[in-house]
């Protein structure tokens, strides 16, 4: 395993030898808030990082599988590709940004925007989210085992919510929808993928009511 | 109509807005439109070169030397753009374009020497392949952003706003919505899109700066970061851009096009680039930074004396789009019986948001876009670009410059009042600056 410490030796570097040399285990120490931390890895490289991060950890992520064992700041895997995230705490508001595949795991809490612009990742959040997460997702699947925030999923297209707790409001467009076997069963699958445990029977489905796709005058109040 | 009696047209109700009432009544929705505004705005024809006299010696115009390279991203980017004329392309969507008009752009850019860029909708291969520098729009829809195309492009450019819509976020009508356009933008086909005026995953200028440094982070320092903003309040925008990294600055008037917009936001929103182009270089100097943090300025560049005189006042370069696509054939006199299907004719249309543009353009249509073939598409565009950097040339050298970037403000006077105060030029035969 290759330890980075940066008391030591700056993110720059690390992303520097992250970029050219990305190869096996990594522990990354002392991330003290730091900002990009492991940022625009195209590696299956495993990443762990001991403690807080701040903004951006993860950014770009494609094929990597990073564990931060702390919290995170804005924007924990924005735009992430493929690969996994694995956040212990809690995470500040734009987890998944327009996050494009692979998993993120937020083990605590996330705060507002969880998920925004998704376009196909999938995130699991054992807490509770904020407001407007899932806005504007556009494929995907967020789920919540607590509990969402207001307007959620507003201006959504096809992306998926379940959640398993309360809802303060769902957002324009946002509706509850039928929870089938088929769609019990893909969330079972991906609550064991993400190892959060959570009775798949307890969750609702949420997505587009489809009904802002086309501007339509009938609806200009729902914008 | 008696000669005693002529019909009176009203001030305040003139036909255009009669009928826009009209439409707004039958319709119940406002007016979504392409190209840019129509209104009449203090530009850079209310400016003219002095040109050289007896304390001002000019250079031979077709013996002496004028130079008209640029080199973009000097502050911070280890490959900055070095380009051999000060008029690039501007960021213009695969999606509003068809493929055959990006390559088309790419493809003249590349033979001046100069920049084409992508713009909503991600980087398509076409335009890849025929652009040798290529600028990588980072927009608030993110659509199809992904690390392997902002690696392998040559800037990256964070659009805050547009001068068309400063505030506004982007629309594309469900009509060009093809099933390509679709995939790169992980949406369903046919809907209207409707992009984020505001970006994902930042809020303000001290997130902007960490999101450049994350920019940075996965391109290793490389290339340059530019950072665009709609013409508005361009002093505290210009210095918040300085404050959060930026390389290089992209400052779009309201002149600027668009593929489809609110006519009102079009017509209603921002300032014009002349002052704009001002108050950025002031802040630029106040700053310290003029000439370090390069400026680029668009936003109803047409000719070659537009060009001079922006940089004149302090540019590093300029970026046309508009003007472009009318070299590609925009409102070109061709396929009449297609414009008066859109209810228009040659010289009048704005009807990108359509998908229907009669010469092929702003479509995703196969039939009409054939009519936009890229090598000849190139060629023209290239014949303009040349004629172009033609004028600035003939203009820098009347004013005994060596190089185009030498041309100053002492160049120039206003023709308006009005001008003089926004550019800050003195009115012609006084040394009058209105609030200076």
């Amino acid at each position: 395993m290759t330890q980075f410490d940066l008391a030591r030796d700056s993110v720059r570097a690390l992303n520097q030898r992250l970029h050219e040399s990305p190869e096996g285990r990594w522990l990354v120490l002392h991330p003290d808030g730091r900002h990009c931390i492991a940022a625009g890895v195209d590696a299956p490289v495993e990443i762990g990082v001991q403690g807080h991060v701040g903004y951006y950890c993860a950014g770009m992520n494609k094929q990597a599988h990073i564990t931060i064992k702390g919290s995170a700041g804005p924007g924990v895997a924005e735009n992430m590709m493929s690969g996994s995230v694995r956040v212990k705490g809690n995470v500040s508001h734009c987890a998944g940004a327009s996050a494009h595949g692979g998993l993120l795991i937020v083990e605590g809490d996330a705060s507002a925007r969880c998920g925004i612009s998704l376009k196909g990742s999938d995130i699991v959040v054992a807490g509770s989210v904020g407001h407007m997460s899932a806005f504007m997702a556009q494929t995907g699947r967020l789920v919540i085992c607590g509990d969402a925030g207001d307007f959620l999923g507003d201006s959504i297209y096809e992306a998926v919510i379940y959640v398993a707790g309360k809802i303060g409001e769902l957002g324009a467009d946002c509706v509850e929808k039928e929870m089938t076997p088929q769609h019990r069963q893909s969330l079972a699958d991906l609550l064991s993928a993400s190892g959060v445990e959570a009775d798949p029977g307890s969750f609702r489905r949420y997505g587009s009511a489809r009904k802002l796709y086309n501007f339509n005058i009938d609806h200009a109040s729902d914008y | 109509m008696s000669k005693q009696n002529p019909l009176r047209p009203s001030a305040t109700f003139p036909l255009e807005v009669l009928a826009e009432i009209h439409r707004s009544a039958d319709q119940g929705i406002y007016e979504i439109r392409g190209f840019g505004t129509k209104r009449s705005l203090p530009n850079f024809d209310d400016l003219l070169f002095l040109g050289a006299s007896m304390s001002r010696y000019p250079l031979e115009g077709y013996r002496e030397k004028c130079a008209t390279d640029v080199t973009l991203g000097t502050r911070f980017a280890e490959k900055p753009i070095e380009l051999k004329i000060p008029i690039t392309i501007a960021g213009m969507s695969f999606g509003s374009l068809g493929a055959n008009a990006k390559e088309a752009l790419g493809r003249a850019a590349t033979g001046m020497g100069t920049s084409t860029t992508t713009g909503d909708g991600g980087m398509t291969e076409e335009e890849r392949q025929s652009s040798k520098t290529l600028v990588y729009q980072v927009l608030p829809s993110r659509y199809g952003l992904n690390p392997d195309d902002v690696r392998r492009a040559d800037a990256l450019e964070i659009v805050v706003g547009q001068g068309a819509k400063p505030g506004g976020g982007g629309m594309l009508l469900g009509q060009k919505i093809t099933e390509r356009v679709a995939q790169m933008r992980d949406l369903p086909e046919g809907i209207d899109q409707r992009s984020a005026c505001r970006h994902p995953d930042w809020t303000g200028p001290d997130d902007l700066e960490i999101k450049i440094q994350e920019l940075r982070e996965i391109t290793d320092w490389q290339i340059p970061i530019y950072i665009k903003i709609g013409a508005t309040r361009v002093g505290y925008d210009v210095a918040l851009s300085v404050k959060a990294g930026a390389d290089v600055i992209v400052l779009d008037g309201m002149q600027g096009g668009t593929a489809a917009t609110q006519d009102v936001f079009i017509e209603q929103v921002g300032i014009p680039t002349l002052p704009a182009l001002r108050m950025a270089v002031d802040a630029l100097k106040d700053l310290g930074m003029h000439r370090k943090v390069q400026l680029i300025v668009s936003g109803g560049i047409r000719t070659g004396a537009d060009i001079a005189k922006a940089l004149a006042m302090g540019a590093d370069a300029v970026s046309i789009g508009s003007a472009a696509m009318v070299a590609l054939g925009c409102n070109k006199p061709v396929y009449l019986e297609d414009y008066q299907a859109l209810g228009t004719e040659p010289g009048y249309c704005h009807h990108c948001h359509t998908g229907r543009c009669p010469v092929g353009i702003t479509t995703q249509d196969p039939e009409l876009e054939a009519r936009l073939m890229p090598e000849a598409g190139a060629r023209l565009l290239r014949n303009y670009l040349t004629t172009l950097t033609l004028e600035v040339q003939t203009l820098a050298r009347a004013c005994g410059k060596s190089h185009v970037l030498n041309l100053e403000p002492e160049d120039m006077v206003a023709l308006t009042i009005e001008a003089a105060a926004m550019a800050r030029i003195p009115l012609a035969g006084t040394d009058w600056i209105p609030g200076a």
